[in-house]
């Protein structure tokens, strides 16, 4: 009865896409994908990395062109690869990865491209009057003559709405709007976009957080290997639904219970090094301990400081009872300091080494050569091994690492990193960018080496997955840590103030 | 006291402006280039090119402006050849500009033998006269060394405030810029990248042409191998001397020519017959490189210089 009833009521639609499918070589990453938008209407695109989602609104976007289907806005075919004609019917796009210069101003951003490229002015005042106008009506405080550069996160994805605002775009597109956006300010662009479905504007959210989209969606379209696989009334559907339908079955995420601490196996007392300072932090055999926060907090040097990478400038680390004479990587590995790093195709991994080389890139030297001599057949039959025990999709331990998927590459790391029987184990952000599945077994794999007795430093972005497994919470912001708390004794939006920078000492 | 005698004379300062004035079109051209995120080595060998282009059009007949708009042409077919190179197919812009510079440098050597087989020494053109401003020229000191010159040293100094202009007060010039800082930025604008960072390379390695011509139709009034010697790549070091602005760039380019004025003039000198002369013409690119030093720390570099952008690659 509601289709009945919507179907009535809705005018045409502001947007249409029909039939889309696109190809890249062999993969398909979008078939035959139709639905349509209207005035007023927020629908959420769902599904996890690699569903499809981004290549779809690319197409929309006119990045891309597809092989089959038509894009409609306002009635009116958009010619396929032209970001310009979508522009021009009023389709503004807010990408995961900002696309603004950081050496210009907020007001030069938004100008750009909005004027005759022979004009012989950029009417400066006129593009800061209108900004400080839309800012005033959407709720999007921001300096239109800052350097885009010196902003947070949070304030340059509202100068991404407002270039979208300012060319007066009917249809608003967001790619992954929050991931990068603490709990507050992800309050705050709720609002603003609240603010713009009253004023008539219609907004395509792309997300793989549930509780969001349950939040902000009226209608949602799930996508799956590249297909729309459901299509909900948000009042239809639940989370729990629509978790299933994402990944195609039931999701058993591990049950990890709070665990009280053993002995401390390294703490920092006033470390300071890189951006940190004055940092007070235990970790404990058989616990996780979880740093909240967003990202380019301090996140990296503190990983880099207990990895042996970066080195203290004042205060104390001790392992296990013990000040260390001497932290480089190498005596950090010798300690038993097992490492994922943040960034697996950077530091993790070398891409065209085979998987075999990869494997033995922190033993090689002790566990896989005689008198200099690399012993190839022992490291083959390790790593086969950890391809065996660690479920890691592959053709084989000959294969260059970056042909493997970011799942299979990271349960490689994973398993070197365990099959040292680690002490201590730093795990900075261990499954961004992958799907439920490997999360799951991510997870499920560092909860075991939490039993068997290993300190492990988890780090993250995403606090559902801090609070899911942390046995005790810190806040990192601005290169300081918060006291730590008990897994449940903080809710999130006081882990929020913390990562906003409330709740610090000031510093004198 | 000698120096001081050196640095108060309008000769000397006319001197400076006048070896600065190539140093000025090649370095605003090459500035054109980098703000678009594309790095030009080639302008060592347009330079030589333009240099021959402008003078041997003048020698078979052309008028002196005309001369110009040859070497101009010359200097932007071959930024449409590095453009097409480094822009479209992404090739590294290190090996396309020593490319170029090989390949410019070497064609017009040959058309050289080619067009003058015989001769021993190159023949000479009436070369542009210095061109006195009325009323200006006659102010003390300034007037002999900023107004008494020839129209092309002009002609540097509008064009290096014609770019400050364009760079930094028209929507073109944004889109130069930002394709220089994140060229996703300008491609979201559904503006082309491409075309933008081609059309800064073909008028900025014109540019660097003018320059070249500048020494054999204006400095000098012929032609002679090596005669640009290297003044390209100080061009390159003006650019980040003068953080990329026009302005900054500009007087990092007569800062150096003064240097250069400076030591010839003080190896004439006294001391000139106690210090070997090479000391002295070490001078500027000693003190360049301590100028650069300390100029270029505070300097923003272009984000995506140097970085290719292909679209529909993540």
């Amino acid at each position: 009865m509601s289709a009945l009833e919507t179907g009535a009521e809705r005018a045409d639609p502001v947007l249409r896409m029909q039939g889309i499918t696109k190809r890249f070589g062999s993969v398909t990453a979008n078939e035959d994908i139709s639905f349509s938008l209207h005035k007023g209407e927020v629908i959420a695109l769902l599904g996890e990395n690699g569903a499809g989602k981004t290549t779809l609104m690319n197409i929309l976007f006119g990045q891309y062109s597809a092989d089959k289907g038509v894009v409609e806005a306002f009635g009116t075919p958009l010619p396929a690869g032209a970001p310009r004609a979508a522009l021009d019917a009023g389709v503004g796009m807010v990408h995961q990865h900002f696309t603004l210069a950081d050496n210009l101003t907020v007001w030069e951003n938004i100008a750009l491209g909005t004027q005759e490229l022979g004009a012989f002015s950029l009417r400066p005042a006129r593009v800061k009057a209108k900004t400080r106008d839309l800012s005033a009506r959407f709720h999007l405080t921001v300096d239109p003559d800052a350097r885009v550069g010196a902003l947070t996160v949070g304030e340059r994805q509202r100068v991404e709405i407002l270039k979208a605002l300012y060319r007066e775009a009917k249809v608003l597109i967001l790619d992954e709007p929050t991931a990068v956006l603490t709990p507050q300010e992800t309050d705050a662009l709720f609002a603003t976009l609240r603010e713009a479905i009253s004023m008539g504007l219609s907004i395509v959210f792309i997300s793989h957080k549930l509780h969001e989209v349950m939040a902000i969606a009226h209608r949602v379209l799930v996508l799956r290997h590249g297909r729309l696989v459901a299509e909900r009334e948000i009042g239809d559907t639940n989370a729990e639904e629509l978790a299933s339908i994402m990944v195609g079955g039931e999701v058993r995420a591990p049950e990890v219970p709070a665990l009280p601490a053993g002995p401390a196996l390294l703490t920092l007392t006033g470390a300071t090094a890189g951006v940190l300072q004055d940092v007070d932090l235990t970790l404990n055999a058989g616990q996780i301990t979880g740093i909240a926060g967003v990202s380019g907090n301090g996140q990296g040097a503190l990983s880099d400081l207990i990895s042996g990478v970066l080195t203290l400038q004042s205060g104390e680390m001790q392992i296990a009872g013990q000040t260390p004479t001497h932290w480089d990587a190498r005596t950090a590995i010798a300690h038993g300091v097992g490492r994922i790093p943040e960034d697996r195709h950077k530091a993790g991994t070398i891409a065209d080494f085979d998987l075999t080389e990869n494997a033995i890139l922190e033993t090689y030297q002790t566990d896989f050569s005689r008198a200099g001599w690399m012993d190839w057949t022992k490291a083959r039959r390790h790593t086969e091994h950890l391809i065996q025990t660690y479920d890691v999709r592959c053709p084989g331990p000959d294969t260059p690492i970056r042909l493997l998927s970011g799942g299979n590459m990271q349960k490689l790391i994973l398993g070197r990193v365990l099959e040292e029987n680690p002490q201590i184990i730093v795990a900075n952000q261990p499954v961004r960018g992958l799907d439920i599945g490997a999360v799951n077994y991510v997870h499920s794999r560092l909860a075991a080496a939490r039993e068997s007795g290993s300190a492990i430093l988890l780090i993250s972005e995403d606090l559902d997955e801090i609070m899911k497994l942390s046995d005790k919470i810190h806040v990192i912001s601005e290169g300081r840590l918060s006291p730590a708390f008990l897994r449940g004794a903080l809710s999130v939006a006081e882990i929020g103030k913390w990562m906003a920078g409330q709740g610090f000492a000031h510093a004198s | 006291m000698e120096l001081l005698d050196i640095l108060l004379s309008a000769s000397f300062w006319a001197a400076a402006i006048r070896i600065a004035s190539p140093l000025i079109f090649a370095t605003i051209g090459e500035l054109i280039c980098e703000r678009a995120g594309v790095l030009n080595l080639g302008i060592e060998g347009i330079m030589v090119a333009g240099a021959f282009a402008g003078w041997i059009s003048v020698w078979a007949g052309l008028p002196l402006w005309g001369g110009v708009a040859v070497a101009l042409i010359v200097g932007m077919a071959f930024g449409l050849l590095h453009s097409v190179l480094s822009v479209p197919f992404g090739l590294s812009q290190h090996v396309v500009g020593v490319g170029i510079t090989l390949l410019a440098t070497s064609v017009t050597f040959y058309t050289y033998r080619v067009v003058l087989p015989e001769v021993s020494s190159p023949p000479k053109i009436e070369a542009f006269q210095p061109f006195e401003i009325p009323l200006f020229s006659d102010i003390p000191l300034l007037g002999p060394a900023l107004f008494s010159q020839t129209p092309l040293t002009y002609a540097a100094f509008v064009m290096a405030g014609l770019t400050a202009f364009v760079l930094f007060r028209t929507p073109l010039g944004l889109a130069v810029r930002a394709a220089g800082e994140n060229p996703s930025a300008v491609a979201a604008q559904g503006l082309s990248v491409t075309a933008i960072r081609m059309g800064a390379v073909i008028v900025g390695s014109g540019l660097m042409a003018v320059g070249g011509a500048f020494l054999t139709m204006s400095a000098f009034d012929s032609f002679f191998f090596d005669m640009v010697g290297g003044r390209g790549w100080i061009c390159i070091a003006l650019v980040v001397f003068g953080a990329w602005r026009p302005g900054k760039a500009l007087l990092g380019a007569i800062l150096f020519a003064a240097f250069d004025a400076l030591q010839i003039r003080v190896q004439q000198a006294s001391l000139g017959t106690v210090i070997p002369y090479q000391i002295f013409l070490m001078m500027p690119y000693v003190l360049s490189i301590l100028a650069l030093v300390l100029m270029s720390r505070s300097a923003q570099v272009p984000a995506a210089l140097m970085v290719p952008f292909n679209k529909g690659t993540r």
